[in-house]
């Protein structure tokens, strides 16, 4: 098997590069609500994919793909809002958290499939196959857009994470609810408002995927994985390490199949994130 | 035993069904449900058992699965003899994934769960892409099912139930077992379970060599039953969650509350798809999910038996061995004895000598180059101010951590070497100062627990009578069939000394025995600690209550941001100028 060409390789970096900040971006959320809120949210993935149809469907009926988040980040995030509630009413454990959303993971799948049927459904839109040559490099719009969106969330939270007093509250309510209870910190109404933002992140990448992908009920399980991978890697709770580990996975995830085969891509993920939680546990956490 | 006879009248029973013309369609549901009761209860085994839970059953089912398509298909083997190499290959998949995973001491909870998922694509990825699959699947239509029944459905209805009677009968001999015992302590509280004897590692490592074989032998007879395996289908997330919210359901405390939620669970799924709602049975399937969790954390099974009275708890004193030797060391143990010091003590041979012993906590040396002797059969109280090092050194005795440098050496062995739970064995039982009782174990299970365990080493049913006696020594009797919950703060107290008791350890170690009890109870506990050590161990004995340092001890030893500034008789030391500058600060000096 020999190498592939420069330019051939150099391609293959770029598509991990934007494949990876879409993992990114479904990182986000997960690890803000894994990290800040101690929830393990696998309907986070289903919510993405509702995002996704309920973008097709908009778009289906003349609405720009881009507008419908207009309409899908409030609707989410006050889905958001209601699941926290709920969570805080029945005072779940994380682990049980992994277990009742996956509960409603299976529920939102089925609700997908009785509206959309499991066929395919694919996004038609002007931004569908737009691209554009960057030198000797093919640069598709729907994807650059996902990666201007993701750095941009991922920085925009990371700042308000930092430099605002409600984000420093976030982050001192996690690593000691009591003490910054006593401290005055409304632990109940950030996690609210956290729920709200993360739900509202699903849908973002739910506009993203259904902008560059072909959408179908069952796929809300593929990408649970690979996205934990970065997650995990990125470190739990920080908003810049979703990205920075999605896009180092999505290179090397390229790079893999560049060299070898497609079928080998999940290897490279799955290795990463084993070495990550043997070696470094305690970053993880 | 009554249950395994009763297991096994139950399997036999059901063996009967094909030879009564069972329709074909029964057969093959009954199949279903099997097959789902071997995964369900083979994956409780480690996980429900021990609390870590797994996401990696699809892995061991898919490696049986693959080693018997490959086998039967490729090599020729007879599909029978290709099930226990199933069984051997998923069983080597797990042992080596837990010799790493088992080892890494942070990989617990959700962690585990996400190692052994990112693992079961790990092994799918290579299944795929290597000869084993190749990518189309792997057909076994050509492979003669074996004439075990009238038809090919009853052949695999009878291999199905051979298999769950197995698997069932297995995980009830592991619950009531030393291992399973020691399984639910790891689920409790893994650090303190390895303190007090129980061999973590090589529980988790022998429970999850048996859940993964079962695995793997479920996954060899499924290959056949589908004849045709496909890497995307069996390498999935759907095996281990069903497997989990099977067991979720039926309890994962109950050795057969997996069996009834694979039952449940198969039949609604089966309901639904045959009545062409599958999409709707989908639904229900993750709303029974959500309501188990948030209104039946129990289990099926775990709530029924929450709603049972407690019966044991009025049969407790009766129970006691009323003739044999062990009570009878009891009682003369309880006659309060009149010499409270033993002088001699001073010419007995030194049971632990701590040399430079020294550990430090990012920075802090909370252990300086600390040399400390004990003499079998002395009391020694070890004082200090809060933060001097104390409850360090009970915790490098006990192996709770290790020391920074420094020898530490029990009766002639080096206990800077062996794992916690070895230097329990070796005799060596404690107390925490924050009593650290394993929640979900009865009062008398977790004192029973460090009589298998501990430097004792009885078979189960000699050491839950052991433990009788010692929750009668220390009067907890009447609260045997409790939960450690429903304990004051001085009976929990008092279970602490109780667990240690029943080691019956060589070398004792006490910390803050007595804080928080009123001067009523801390007359009771000094008598009782007389007792202990007339029974004959040594003791150390960590206190701030001075009234019961000066009445027990024969010998004290004085820390002081960790390093011993004073040793000796009780009144003598206490009136140094350094050890009450420690205390009391420089101007009272």
């Amino acid at each position: 098997m020999g190498l592939p060409s420069a330019t051939l390789l150099a391609q293959s970096v770029l598509s991990g590069v934007f494949i990876g900040a879409l993992y990114g971006l479904l990182g986000l959320g997960l690890s803000l609500s894994w990290g800040l809120l101690r929830q393990i949210n696998l309907a986070h993935f289903a919510l993405a994919f509702l995002g996704a149809y309920l973008c097709y469907q908009l778009a289906g009926a003349g609405v720009d793909p881009l507008l419908t988040l207009l309409i899908i980040v409030p609707a989410f995030f006050a889905l958001g809002v209601a699941l926290q509630w709920l969570f805080a009413r029945f005072d779940i454990s994380a682990f049980n958290s992994l277990l009742v959303t996956f509960g409603l993971t299976v529920i939102i799948e089925a609700a997908i499939q009785s509206i959309w049927t499991a066929d395919f459904r694919r996004l038609e839109s002007v931004y569908g196959n737009a691209k554009f040559k960057l030198g000797v490099l093919y640069i598709p719009v729907p994807e650059l857009l996902t990666l201007l969106l993701a750095l941009a969330l991922s920085l925009a939270i990371w700042a308000a994470l930092r430099f605002t007093d409600l984000g420093r509250a976030m982050r001192a309510a996690a690593e000691d609810g009591p003490i910054a209870a006593a401290f005055g910190v409304n632990q109940p109404a950030l996690a609210l408002l956290l729920s709200g933002v993360c739900a509202a992140l699903a849908g973002v990448a739910g506009v993203c995927i259904a902008l560059s992908y072909t959408l179908a009920p069952a796929q809300i399980y593929a990408w649970i994985g690979v996205v934990f991978a970065a997650v995990m890697m990125g470190g739990l709770g920080r908003a810049l390490g979703p990205i920075v580990a999605g896009i180092v996975i999505g290179v090397s995830e390229a790079i893999t199949m560049a060299v070898t085969a497609p079928s080998w891509a999940p290897l490279v993920s799955f290795s990463l994130l084993i070495v990550v939680l043997l070696a470094r546990p305690g970053k993880v956490q | 035993m009554r249950v395994f006879a009763a297991i096994l009248l139950a399997g036999a029973a059901l063996a009967t069904l094909p030879l009564l013309g069972l329709p074909l369609f029964y057969e093959s549901f009954l199949y279903l449900v099997f097959h789902w009761i071997i995964l369900a209860t083979s994956w409780n085994i480690l996980s429900g058992y021990s609390g870590y839970f797994s996401f990696g059953h699809g892995a061991f089912f898919g490696a049986g699965m693959y080693t018997t398509a490959t086998l039967a298909s490729r090599f020729d083997v007879p599909f029978l003899w290709t099930l226990p190499a199933a069984a051997l290959v998923a069983m080597l998949l797990g042992a080596g994934l837990g010799a790493v995973v088992f080892r890494a001491k942070q990989v617990r909870g959700e962690l585990f769960a996400l190692v052994t998922l990112a693992v079961t694509f790990v092994v799918g990825t290579i299944v795929l892409n290597t000869p084993i699959d190749g990518g189309p699947g792997v057909y076994l239509s050509g492979v003669p099912v074996p004439k075990i029944g009238p038809s090919a459905a009853s052949s695999f209805y009878l291999m199905g139930l051979a298999a769950a009677v197995a698997t069932i009968a297995i995980a009830w001999a592991i619950h009531r077992s030393r291992l399973g015992t020691g399984l639910f302590a790891i689920h409790d509280d893994e650090d303190v379970a390895e303190v007090l004897g129980v061999p973590t590692f090589g529980c988790k490592m022998a429970a999850f060599a048996v859940s993964c074989a079962l695995a793997g032998l479920a996954g060899g007879i499924h290959a056949l039953f589908v004849s045709y395996v496909t890497a995307g289908e069996t390498f999935s997330i759907t095996v281990p969650l069903t497997v989990v919210l099977m067991s979720v359901l039926g309890g994962t405390r109950h050795w057969a509350g997996p069996a009834v939620g694979a039952t449940i669970i198969t039949a609604l799924l089966y309901a639904f798809t045959a009545g062409n709602h599958a999409v709707a049975g989908k639904a229900v399937f993750g709303a029974v999910l959500i309501a188990v969790i948030l209104f039946m954390p129990g289990g099926v099974l775990g709530t029924l038996r929450a709603r049972r009275p407690r019966k044991g708890a009025l049969r407790a004193p009766s129970v006691l061995p009323a003739g044999g030797d062990a009570s009878n060391e009891a009682e003369e143990v309880a006659v309060p004895s009149a010499a409270t010091k033993s002088p001699a003590v001073a010419r007995t041979k030194v049971i632990l000598a701590a040399a430079g012993l020294s550990r430090s906590f990012s920075g802090v040396r909370a252990l300086d180059c600390v040399d400390i002797e004990v003499r079998e059969g002395e009391i020694l109280g070890l004082l200090g101010p809060n933060g001097s090092g104390k409850s360090t050194f009970i915790n490098l005795v006990s192996g709770h951590y290790k020391p920074d440098a420094g020898a530490l050496q029990f009766e002639g062995r080096d206990l800077a070497r062996l794992p916690a739970h070895r230097i329990a064995r070796a005799g060596v039982a404690r107390t925490y100062q924050i009593p650290r009782p394993f929640a979900h174990l009865t009062v008398l299970d977790n004192v029973a627990l460090t009589a298998m365990f501990g430097g004792a080493a009885l078979p189960r049913k000699e050491a839950v009578a052991e433990a009788r006696r010692w929750l009668d020594f220390t009067g907890l009797a009447d609260k045997a069939d409790a939960l450690p919950d429903d304990l004051n703060l001085h009976q929990r107290k008092f279970l602490e000394l109780a667990r240690a008791l029943a080691a019956r350890p060589r070398l004792l170690l006490l910390d803050e025995v007595l804080s928080g009890l009123t001067p009523g109870e801390i007359n009771g506990a000094i008598s009782l600690i007389r007792r202990i050590r007339d029974g004959g161990a040594t003791i150390v004995f960590v206190e701030h209550v001075m009234r019961a340092v000066m009445a027990l001890t024969d010998r004290i030893v004085v820390l002081d941001h960790g390093v011993v500034i004073a040793e000796g008789d009780a009144s003598a030391v206490m009136q140094q100028s350094a050890v009450v500058t420690a205390f009391l600060g420089k101007a009272h000096a």
